[in-house]
């Protein structure tokens, strides 16, 4: 008993003070990468061939999509006159798939969801997550969040078992073949009206299993989606910040919030 | 070992030539292999490739762990007449540790292993040229595990306990199908195949990024583990020499990600059995680990670190002091919350005797990791089989006897122990090199293999050239494929409200299994 006491002790609190306080990521963290499009003249392709997964595209102004990117650094490494740079910002979730669409211009981040679901579910949200190919790597960060770290409760925000207590999904990997049917069932189990959140690059396009036969490019192909939280896997913190925005508690534009 | 010239031995690091295989009659296959047990082989991997004429070519490799070697040899299945299905006589007849490594040549290849126990589906998806599998043909209308036939107990008071793919925690799908006589499990059947993706294809893709952020999320947990074995199979085709300096700093990576793994399942594991302030702080403390992986290479689980060739994130001794400094502090918290949780009765009267295999069960069907070294099994590929840094620092082998959660809990305790003072020590040298170089040209018709000891156990990806030299097929192997069964087993009479804590306790990847 007196171990557990003083291991208590010696443990303090440890939850994380966001968002009232900006964390420090390390130096070598990979944010959002920046895009200049004007800096981009001759469309080389050198980018385009890089990437992994075919995000980025040159015809009619350099455009990288968020939603396909693996964050691997290849395309800024390839592009011979830096238009493509790393930044460290870990705010990277938005409500609408085009808004993944990085031109070069103001990046829209994710707002509250909408009025009548915000009276309803704005304070007390209750998801069930379903990994449909996922790699165990969002899966793990999303599970994070339920740690003395994070503790995502504290803002009224909790992982249910059963789809039929949730009030919406948090879907990762890139929807395998064997488990589309699954989670259409699942999603139909949650009572109306409903959300769904894709974390990580595979559930928003299919990742680095994109294109593939056995797997349907993400959540999109099969359900609605509210919220778009792209990484591979992202960062405890980038989700967060996405949750937080969908529930009003970080505003659009704003860093942190205010007590 | 055999050595007559009915294997090719063979070792980490080395590459062999197509043509220096050994080829024996289908009908010898098994026996052949079973010869090999006899003489202390451990089945290590069992895999079909497509020829060009429409046959099969099948692979064995049978580890002999203590003399640090591997042989091979093979079989050719003629291409079949139409609508006749290729067979050879079934290893898993013989000996369990080849019934799913069985199933997949089954299911890939259409290819028929005779007399296996139970042939069926491991993934449920088509096989490769469309023929149908042992089982019939496959049909995408329909959905696993559809009306499958499960194995079913009968008589008064048995009854069936479902679960899954949705679980009620956030974790990977996969399904559970209980026979229990009241709280008591007679037989669990595990079907999965939800994750898969076409991993062993998208890794020969023309783009090397995509190919090896495929292999770092085969299974996302062990993304260092599986990129190790990948790349040491495409540097031994190359015939490349990677500088000390980045061997080390894989090693690094390596053991940062098993003590990640390990704290986190030890806290799962105290959660499993309601003793919270283990699974608090020991929930917390591994992802103090993940951020140390973070500082390295920018990613939490080591995604981009090693690419053939060395690593693309350098270990200066700036950093090296840093790690050091962090990782001497998280030492003294991580031992002294796992001395508290192994003083607690009421987690070891929990721990103890739930989910035991036996030393002999674990040979049978070919247990790897932690879950084997809790049964007595000496297998560890660092200490066996050992590749880069591994070969000039040792780590001593944890074993325990019990078989059960409470040995598989303590396994992973002594490995947090050793990996910590590995890591450690490893922080202390400071090893200059180049952390990186392109690798030159693949040998042509040649193969070889890459292992590694990941967090739960013995991956393994083996890697064939065509004529010109380009890679043309890569085998991919998780620990999980071994150790699934071993689940399964474990749950034979204990009380199904055990699951979780025993499922926790082998702690298997979904993703690594389906591919
Ligand atoms: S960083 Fe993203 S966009 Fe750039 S090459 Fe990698 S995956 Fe493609
Ligand atoms: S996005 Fe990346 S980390 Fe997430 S499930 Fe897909 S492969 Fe894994």
């Amino acid at each position: 008993m007196i171990e557990i006491i003083t291991t208590r002790l010696k443990q303090g609190h440890r939850t994380t003070k966001f968002p009232l306080e900006s964390p420090t990521l390390p130096g070598r963290y990979r944010g959002r990468p920046n895009v200049d499009p004007s800096k981009c003249a001759d469309g080389c392709q050198q980018c385009v061939d890089a990437c992994p997964t075919g995000a980025i595209r040159v015809a009619n102004g350099l455009t990288l999509d968020l939603g396909k990117c693996l964050f691997c650094t290849a395309c800024g490494e390839a592009c011979p006159q830096g238009a493509i740079t790393q930044t460290q910002d870990y705010r990277l979730a938005v409500s609408r798939r085009d808004d993944l669409l990085l031109k070069g211009g103001e990046f829209r981040l994710a707002g509250r969801m909408r009025d009548e679901l915000y009276r309803i579910l704005g304070r007390a949200l209750r998801l069930r997550e379903v990994s449909a190919g996922g790699c165990n790597a969002c899966e793990s960060d999303v599970n994070v969040l339920n740690t003395v770290g994070w503790d995502l409760s504290r803002f009224g925000i909790q992982i249910v078992a059963s789809p039929r207590h949730a009030d919406g999904l948090l879907i990762t990997g890139p929807v395998t073949e064997n488990m589309k049917f699954a989670l259409e069932k699942t999603y139909e189990a949650v009572p109306a009206p409903k959300l769904v959140i894709a974390v990580g690059a595979c559930a928003i396009s299919g990742g680095p299993y994109i294109d593939q036969n056995e797997t349907h490019n993400g959540a999109q192909s099969v359900v609605p989606v509210d919220l778009y939280v792209p990484g591979c896997p992202p960062h405890p913190l980038t989700i967060l910040d996405g949750l937080l925005r969908l529930i009003g508690k970080i505003k659009t534009g704003e860093r942190a919030l205010t007590p | 070992m055999t050595g007559d010239g009915k294997w090719i031995t063979t070792r980490q690091g080395e590459s062999v030539d197509l043509a220096a295989i050994p080829c024996v009659e289908p009908n010898s296959f098994a026996e052949r292999i079973i010869d090999g047990k006899s003489h202390g082989g451990r089945l290590a991997q069992l895999f079909g490739r497509r020829a060009p004429d429409g046959g099969v070519t099948l692979y064995a490799f049978l580890a002999y762990d203590s003399d640090g070697i591997v042989q091979v040899c093979s079989s050719r299945l003629a291409a079949p007449a139409p609508g006749r299905a290729p067979e050879y006589p079934s290893v898993s007849a013989l000996w369990p540790a080849a019934q799913a490594l069985e199933r997949e040549i089954a299911e890939q290849l259409g290819v028929h292993p005779v007399g296996h126990p139970w042939l069926k589906p491991l993934r449920y998806h088509g096989t490769d040229n469309g023929a149908p599998a042992p089982w019939g043909q496959f049909n995408p209308a329909k959905t696993i595990p559809g009306d499958y036939p499960f194995y079913r107990v009968d008589g008064e008071e048995v009854h069936e306990v479902a679960v899954g793919p949705v679980h009620a925690g956030v974790i990977e799908p996969g399904h559970f199908r209980f026979q229990c006589h009241g709280e008591e499990v007679l037989h669990l059947e595990i079907v999965l195949g939800y994750q898969h993706r076409g991993v062993e294809a998208l890794l020969l893709h023309r783009n090397a990024t995509r190919s090896a952020m495929v292999a770092e999320t085969i299974a996302g947990d062990t993304s260092i583990g599986h990129a190790f074995a990948y790349c040491a199979a495409l540097e031994a085709l190359a015939g490349a020499r990677v500088s000390v300096h980045a061997h080390a700093i894989r090693g690094i990576a390596l053991e940062l990600e098993r003590l990640a793994n390990h704290i986190g399942d030890l806290g799962a594991l105290c959660g499993d059995v309601a003793f919270l302030p283990g699974a608090s702080y020991l929930g917390r403390l591994r992802g103090e680990f993940l951020n140390l992986t973070l500082e390295i290479c920018g990613n939490r689980f080591g995604r981009n670190l090693l690419r053939p060739g060395g690593v693309l994130f350098d270990v200066d001794s700036e950093l090296a002091d840093r790690l050091h400094k962090r990782l001497k502090s998280l030492q003294a918290e991580v031992l002294q919350v796992l001395d508290m949780v192994f003083m607690q009765p009421s987690v070891l009267a929990r721990f103890e005797g739930a989910g035991a295999l036996s030393e002999a069960q674990a040979e049978e069907i070919g247990l790897v990791g932690p879950a084997a070294r809790a049964c007595g099994c000496m297998r560890d590929v660092r200490h066996d089989h050992p590749h880069g840094v591994y070969q000039f620092s040792h780590i001593p082998v944890a074993i325990e006897t019990t078989g059960d959660v409470y040995a598989r809990a303590v396994v992973r305790w002594l490995e947090v122990q050793r990996s910590l003072a590995f890591l450690l020590e490893l922080l202390g040298n400071k090893p200059a090199g180049k952390p990186f170089a392109p690798l030159g040209a693949f040998k042509p018709n040649a193969m070889a293999f890459g292992m590694c000891e990941t967090w739960r156990g013995e991956a393994m990806h083996v890697a064939f050239t065509d004529n010109t030299g380009a890679l043309d097929f890569i085998k991919v192997k998780d620990p999980s494929i071994h150790n699934w069964f071993g689940l399964a087993l474990a749950l034979r009479g204990v009380p199904i409200s055990d699951f979780p804590l025993c499922n926790k306790s082998f702690n298997l990847s979904y993703a690594g299994h389906d591919l």
